[in-house]
């Protein structure tokens, strides 16, 4: 598919405004459910937007040097970034963004990426809360990395290649043939990890609000909180996106996409309000327990 | 002092010994300075007009968060109002564990000097606009502790008010008739209150300093 | 020991402590020792059957209050309190013993001078009197020297007027002058609006 480099952006930029908007929508709509599940109306489907047109008009922003300020920099730089190298439809001349072979690997870096430059920024800020909100959050990503590279590398091994579109091709001709039914071990690793990385219960310790009050964001206001709203959104999305790709066969067009994500998030949330926080230490034990060796036996079994 | 005494107050110092070495703030001194508290006053920041801060006090309307510091009393009826019976969810208030994200102050209840002196550290820390929320008799007129040593007898000589809700406590559906009051304000473009603070600054910084005689912080906490 | 009566409980108590003996009384009058040097200032008051009051010097009652723990089972302080009695002029401090085996209150009450009133410190023997003590000095000026974190503030931050519970502070004056009294204020206390309707030329 030879498009020349301005459509190409312009097809990028299209696609990463799909995803912003679904991200804050399916944050919405899920806060929606569950608030209807606990017998309260809850909040409206437009109230990230709001959040976020309220954040960026504050008059008065107060910053602590440069390091701060790029802090949510880096985070969005991150998220965008990981969202621009994972095809979002499958074999779509609008959607694909800027996919090549190897992408996987720059996807997991992105992955870490953002919260590396959040650590520095947050640090900068001066309040000892972000700093051990900091702490608590590169550890458990420290922790969860560890099943969830063994089993990209599975992934990786089985295919036989590193570009996400290729992996998802893989998967094409029928439900039989998902990375979920071929690998169920790296699936189930990965999906572990994925509770990790979305920070909700029982690994919301260190964002949650009444633990340290929400741990790195605390200092962040006005503009840069908007940031980092932003980049939620556009996180979320990634995430999910790569998740369908890697493990769920792709999407052919963009019903099926909202609802494999949809599907997707809504485990973690499903999981999310069932269970209690635990503490660092604990998820630490927890990743490299029983997901890493459920991601050891998933690479084993690709290689024999 | 014990042992055991002594031993927790060097546990304390070295506690915030390392408190201290962390924070950065403009005016810290490094080794050898004495000490400077920064000395910025507030500034008088301009809404815009027209149609775009029409639009952007309706996001700010729709979107109030809470501080998430019980002053007083009052706070023992805000927690139901975020439970699902009255739910303020739905109004778009959400509750926020830091001043600097916060934009509405809710004093519930009497206010103690002591307690005043971190309403105000907490007030000045949150960003332009931002607005409070009186509830009870004892912000508008020093209610039952009118003729106490220890408690203010009006809230807004110390900080600017938007909204008062009468009551002891006021009950969670006057709570959110106080919210939907706060609303129409900012809608209209009459909750300017910080804008107010930095324009009679000295008049309330005179108010305070009457009566917190132990003054050890920044006039302004930015 | 078995005491059957708190009467019994006292008398063993006031013989230990070699204050004096009592003479004889009922339960509801009030009897004072009949010999020894502190003869105007012990007192007993006994007021139900599992409650009651005794009044000792000021350097004896931590030696009493230390007997009552040790050897008369009242391990549990319920509160250290005072109170002002500005027509006498002193202050009346008082300590609440409660004992779990027998379930009796016993209450030591001390007398001391309101101007420069000094006590010795419990904190050994219960570490919350700790507390109790920062409060009565706070509050009322009494002083109890060696009691941990007893000259900083406790409720009242940057406090420089007279300690605020004594009787001669006029609180409503300070109010008044302190804080901004918003007018118009009016009451609907009962209490007024009686008077005010039955005697209303007054």
């Amino acid at each position: 598919m030879e498009v020349n480099l301005p459509l190409k952006i312009a097809y990028a930029a299209l696609s990463l405004f799909i995803a912003l908007n679904y991200g804050l929508l399916l944050t919405s709509t899920v806060a929606r459910i569950r608030a209807r599940v606990q017998g309260r109306i809850g909040i409206r489907i437009f109230q990230p937007y709001l959040d976020i047109i309220k954040n960026n008009a504050k008059r008065t922003s107060i910053t602590h040097g440069v390091m701060f300020y790029l802090g949510p920099v880096f985070r969005i730089a991150g998220g965008v970034g990981t969202f621009l190298f994972i095809p979002m439809i499958y074999d779509s001349v609008m959607f694909s963004n800027f996919s090549f072979s190897g992408d996987v690997l720059l996807v997991v870096y992105f992955i870490f990426f953002g919260q590396l430059g959040m650590a520095l920024g947050a640090g900068e800020g001066g309040h000892p809360y972000s700093a051990i909100g900091v702490s608590r959050g590169l550890a458990q990503m420290t922790a969860f990395e560890v099943p969830f590279t063994l089993s990209i590398i599975a992934l990786a091994v089985q295919y036989n290649t590193l570009s996400i579109s290729e992996i998802v091709s893989a998967q094409q001709g029928g439900i039989m043939s998902w990375s979920l039914f071929t690998n169920p071990l790296a699936t189930a690793a990965a999906i572990i990890a994925f509770l990790g990385m979305s920070m909700h219960n029982p690994f919301s310790v260190v964002m949650a609000p009444q633990e340290i009050p929400i741990g790195p964001p605390t200092e962040y206001h006005s503009n840069y909180l908007g940031m980092l709203q932003t980049n939620r959104a556009i996180f979320n999305a990634a995430k999910l996106l790569l998740y369908m790709n890697l493990f769920f066969g792709g999407a052919v067009n963009l019903p099926i996409m909202i609802v494999k994500t949809f599907l997707l998030y809504m485990i973690n949330v499903v999981v999310g309000v069932s269970f209690p926080r635990f503490r660092v230490e604990q998820s630490i034990r927890f990743f490299l327990g029983i997901p890493t060796v459920i991601g050891l036996l998933g690479l084993l079994t690709v290689i024999w | 002092m014990s042992e055991h005494e002594t031993n927790r107050q060097l546990e304390q110092d070295s506690v915030r010994e390392v408190m201290e070495a962390m924070m950065t703030y403009p005016g810290k001194a490094d080794a050898g300075d004495t000490v400077l508290f920064c000395d910025a006053r507030p500034k008088v920041e301009k809404p815009y007009r027209g149609i775009i801060e029409k639009f952007l006090n309706w996001a700010r309307a729709n979107s109030l968060w809470v501080l998430g510091f019980g002053t007083g009393c009052g706070a023992i009826e805000l927690r139901p109002l975020m439970t699902s019976r009255y739910d303020a969810s739905r109004f778009g208030v959400a509750g926020r564990p830091t001043p600097r994200q916060a934009s509405v102050f809710i004093i519930g209840g009497y206010a103690s000097v002591k307690t005043l002196k971190r309403i105000i550290r907490s007030y000045e820390q949150m960003q332009n606009p931002k607005f409070v929320i009186g509830l009870g008799s004892c912000t508008i007129n020093g209610g039952m502790y009118w003729d106490s040593y220890n408690t203010i007898n009006r809230l807004d000589h110390y900080i600017p008010v938007d909204v008062y809700v009468t009551g002891c406590m006021p009950r969670p559906e006057a709570i959110l008739a106080g919210f939907v009051k706060l609303q129409e304000l900012i809608r209209a473009g009459k909750a300017e209150k910080a804008n107010e603070y930095a324009e009679n600054f000295d008049w309330y910084k005179a108010n305070q300093k009457k009566i917190i005689k132990n003054w050890d912080m920044p006039d302004y906490s930015w | 020991m078995k005491y059957e009566k708190i009467e019994e409980l006292l008398s063993a108590m006031w013989e230990k402590t070699g204050l004096g003996r009592l003479g004889t009384g009922t339960a509801d009058s009030p009897e004072t020792a009949v010999t020894g040097a502190a003869a105007a200032a012990v007192h007993q008051q006994i007021q139900s059957s599992d409650l009651a009051f005794v009044k000792v010097p000021a350097d004896r009652g931590r030696h009493l209050i230390m007997d009552l723990r040790d050897h008369f089972g009242f391990t549990h302080l319920v509160f250290l309190t005072a109170s002002d009695y500005i027509e006498s002029g002193v202050f009346t401090l008082t300590y609440m013993l409660h004992s779990y085996t027998r379930h009796w209150d016993i209450g030591v009450q001390i007398d001391l001078p309101r101007e420069g009133s000094t006590m010795e410190s419990i904190h050994d023997l219960w570490a919350q009197a700790a507390t109790y003590q920062r409060e009565l000095r706070e509050m009322f000026g009494i002083d109890f020297p060696g009691s941990p974190r007893i000259d900083e503030p406790f409720i009242l931050e940057g406090w420089d007027d007279v300690p605020p519970m004594r009787r001669e502070f006029d609180t409503k004056e300070y109010s008044e002058r302190t804080f901004f009294p918003r007018p118009g204020r009016s009451t609907n206390d009962p209490a007024g609006y009686m008077r005010q309707k039955l005697y209303p030329k007054e």
